[in-house]
């Protein structure tokens, strides 16, 4: 390379008595350097010339940048209506520079997006909001219809699909449960002897973890950390698939999606589910054991506790709600996975959308439930 | 085609240097012991099989692998051992477009364009926004500014990529199937900028490709990989090696279709009388 081409970038002005302004530039301009030369140049156009000729004999070298600085010069003759002559610029750079026609390039911003008022958002949200119960109607008509067929007609599942999913969101999530489970038997029994010390009744603390766990806390712990686990990663998993063409793949081959891949996930969390429940309140159990020994009474005396509290029909309670909350986790972590649309970020706001909604449907069903154990006498 | 640019290169004036270059995955070696140069304002086509290990000889040429042996000096300086500064200056003298795109899904196209203005030059607003427009004009997306890659075609997203690959001008583009799925206008534009970019600025370009045309349109020098011999088996001029090659592989690969027959080749369907 020349030492010309590595002569720094200037820029010099001369202005004739006819109005006519001259801007001399030399070195070399390419995007490092002409940043300062264009300032340099905006400076001394700040007054309009009547005529703007432009010398270029000493541009040793000039990519991209430079050739966009004798662009933009031409462009703002043509916009403040005064002649632009660039001359003396190497044969190689008026190439490069004739590729773009001043008159013909549009530099008109983006249209703005349209102006949005709060009618027009509620109205938007509403629709939203409508349409997706319209989705997840529709979703759960489906489903049940492709569970009825199952039913039927056992062959028709991908049962090998389902026991992998049977592996991934039962088997290699007991380790968490039992974990979790035995921490919030621990807390939750603490925190009630606590209390209980102080009106000598500390030794009921056995029935109030074992029935708390039990009917409500074991099946709802375990499904929100379902909802965690493994709602989100059916969202992301799904809508993964969804962007790659794939469901869409199967589509084409006349498979439905819901059988294929939907039925085997929602039937597996819906088997899992209460499974790991009851192992969330052994777990559960056995930290209310340890704070219960560490009170200093016997063993015996808790286990005699908890069997004489739980019934059979508190033992269901939790047990049905563990199963309606384990189809709720899958359904939901399917649905948002259909429902993923394009871009970088909608796997992600699937995954987050199945985990909200998962957790929302849990507590809300859990109310439920309450009501109809209250006048169920349970 | 011997390029004419503004620095008008001697045969000395290398730029890439890849010497005893041995690459592979874990137990795999995809190519062993391969030796080339590239010269300034050279357009290099990487021909070769599916499999051959064309895309994984790109990646390690721009520091994304690390090669089993061997060195690769770009301008002098070694990719493959480089770190820090060095490396970061390296990587400014190179630009890169990935085989997908590789575009930032959360930007707009102009928004993608513009980072590496942002990042690395002092141009103010009105510049950059301009140059922006300047190379997104060049490869036919004039007025796609504010669309997000993903509410584009795959041609077009990679037409984008190749905006912003060239968007700081470097000396060396590294393209990756750049006219696999454009269409023959566009993949025709894509060439004579890439020819224009080469013998006006001397910009270097290293392309992988399998579109014959555009190898004869732009590559002043080809070489061909071969995925048994995990070698280079031919390099040279692309219409040179066409008429005298005697290596199967080669021959095959620029005479391919000159084995079906007229006969072999599907006569329309007379259409069933009414």
């Amino acid at each position: 390379m020349a030492d010309r081409d590595k002569q720094p970038a200037t820029v010099g002005s001369k202005t004739e008595s006819d109005g006519c302004l001259i801007l001399i530039y030399s070195g070399r301009l390419d995007c490092l350097t002409t940043g300062a030369i264009w300032r340099k140049t905006s400076h001394l156009l700040h007054r309009q010339p009547k005529r703007l000729v432009v010398d270029a004999a000493e541009v040793s070298y000039c990519d991209g940048s430079g050739i966009a600085l004798f662009f933009s010069l031409r462009l703002r003759g043509l916009r403040n209506q005064f002649p632009v002559d660039i001359q003396n610029l190497r044969p190689e750079m008026v190439s490069l520079l004739e590729r773009f026609q001043a008159d013909t390039f549009d530099l008109r911003p983006p249209a703005p997006p349209p102006q949005t008022n709060v009618p027009t958002e509620v109205g938007h949200w509403a629709w939203h909001v409508w349409q997706d119960i319209f989705e997840q109607v529709a979703f759960i008509g489906e489903l049940a219809s492709w569970m009825f067929k199952t039913l039927i007609r056992p062959v028709g599942l991908r049962w090998n699909d389902f026991f992998l999913m049977v592996e991934r969101t039962g088997a290699n999530a007991i380790g968490i449960i039992a974990l979790l489970g035995f921490l919030f038997g621990l807390i939750l029994a603490f925190s009630g002897a606590i209390s209980m010390q102080k009106f000598g009744v500390e030794v009921y603390v056995a029935d109030l973890t074992a029935i708390a766990l039990i009917r409500v806390l074991g099946p709802f712990l375990t499904a929100i950390i379902m909802a965690g686990r493994t709602g989100s990663s059916y969202a992301a998993e799904l809508g993964t698939m969804k962007i790659n063409n794939e469901i869409d793949a199967l589509a084409t081959m006349g498979l439905d999606p819901v059988r294929f891949l939907v039925l085997p996930r929602v039937l597996a969390t819906t088997l899992v589910t209460p499974l790991l429940a009851v192992l969330a309140n052994l777990s559960g159990l056995v930290g209310a054991a340890v704070v219960f020994l560490w009170m200093g009474f016997p063993l015996v005396t808790f286990t005699t506790h908890v069997q004489r509290v739980i019934t059979i029909q508190i033992l269901a309670s939790g047990l049905v709600k563990a199963v309606v909350f384990g189809l709720l986790v899958g359904a939901v972590g399917c649905l948002r996975g259909l429902q993923t649309e394009l871009g970088p970020s909608a796997v992600g706001i699937s995954t987050t959308r199945a985990v909200v909604s998962g957790i929302v449907l849990i507590v809300v069903t859990e109310g439920i439930f309450s009501v109809i154990y209250y006048y169920l006498g349970i | 085609m011997v390029p004419h640019n503004l620095y008008s290169p001697s045969p000395s004036d290398t730029l890439i240097r890849v010497e005893h270059l041995t690459v592979g995955f874990d137990q795999e070696i995809v190519l062993q012991d391969i030796s080339f140069e590239v010269q300034r304002g050279e357009v290099l086509v990487i021909l070769g099989g599916s499999g051959c290990g064309k895309s994984t000889l790109l990646k390690n040429m721009i520091g994304l692998y690390q090669p089993r042996q061997g060195r690769i000096l770009i301008d002098g300086d070694d990719i493959v051992r480089a770190q820090g500064l060095t490396r970061k200056a390296i990587l400014r003298k190179i630009g890169v477009m990935f085989q997908s795109g590789a575009l930032f899904g959360s930007m707009s196209l102009r928004e993608n364009v513009r980072l590496a203005l942002e990042e690395y030059t002092n141009l103010p607003r009105d510049a950059a926004d301009l140059i922006v427009s300047m190379k997104l004009y060049q490869v036919g997306l004039h007025g796609y500014g504010s669309k997000m890659p993903a509410e584009l075609s795959g041609g077009m997203q990679k037409r984008a990529a190749i905006a912003r690959a060239m968007v700081m001008d470097p000396q060396i583009l590294f393209l990756d199937e750049p006219s696999a799925g454009l269409d023959p206008i566009t993949a025709g534009d894509l060439d004579e900028l890439i020819l224009s970019l080469s013998q006006n600025l001397a910009m270097t370009f290293v392309i992988v490709t399998h579109e014959l045309p555009s190898v004869f349109a732009v590559a002043d020098r080809v070489i061909m990989l071969d995925k048994h011999l995990k070698k280079i088996v031919a390099t040279g001029n692309p219409w040179e090696l066409r008429q005298n090659t005697d290596h199967p592989l080669v021959y095959q690969f620029f005479h391919r279709n000159e084995g079906i027959s007229h006969k072999k080749r599907r006569t329309p369907v007379n259409p069933l009388p009414l």
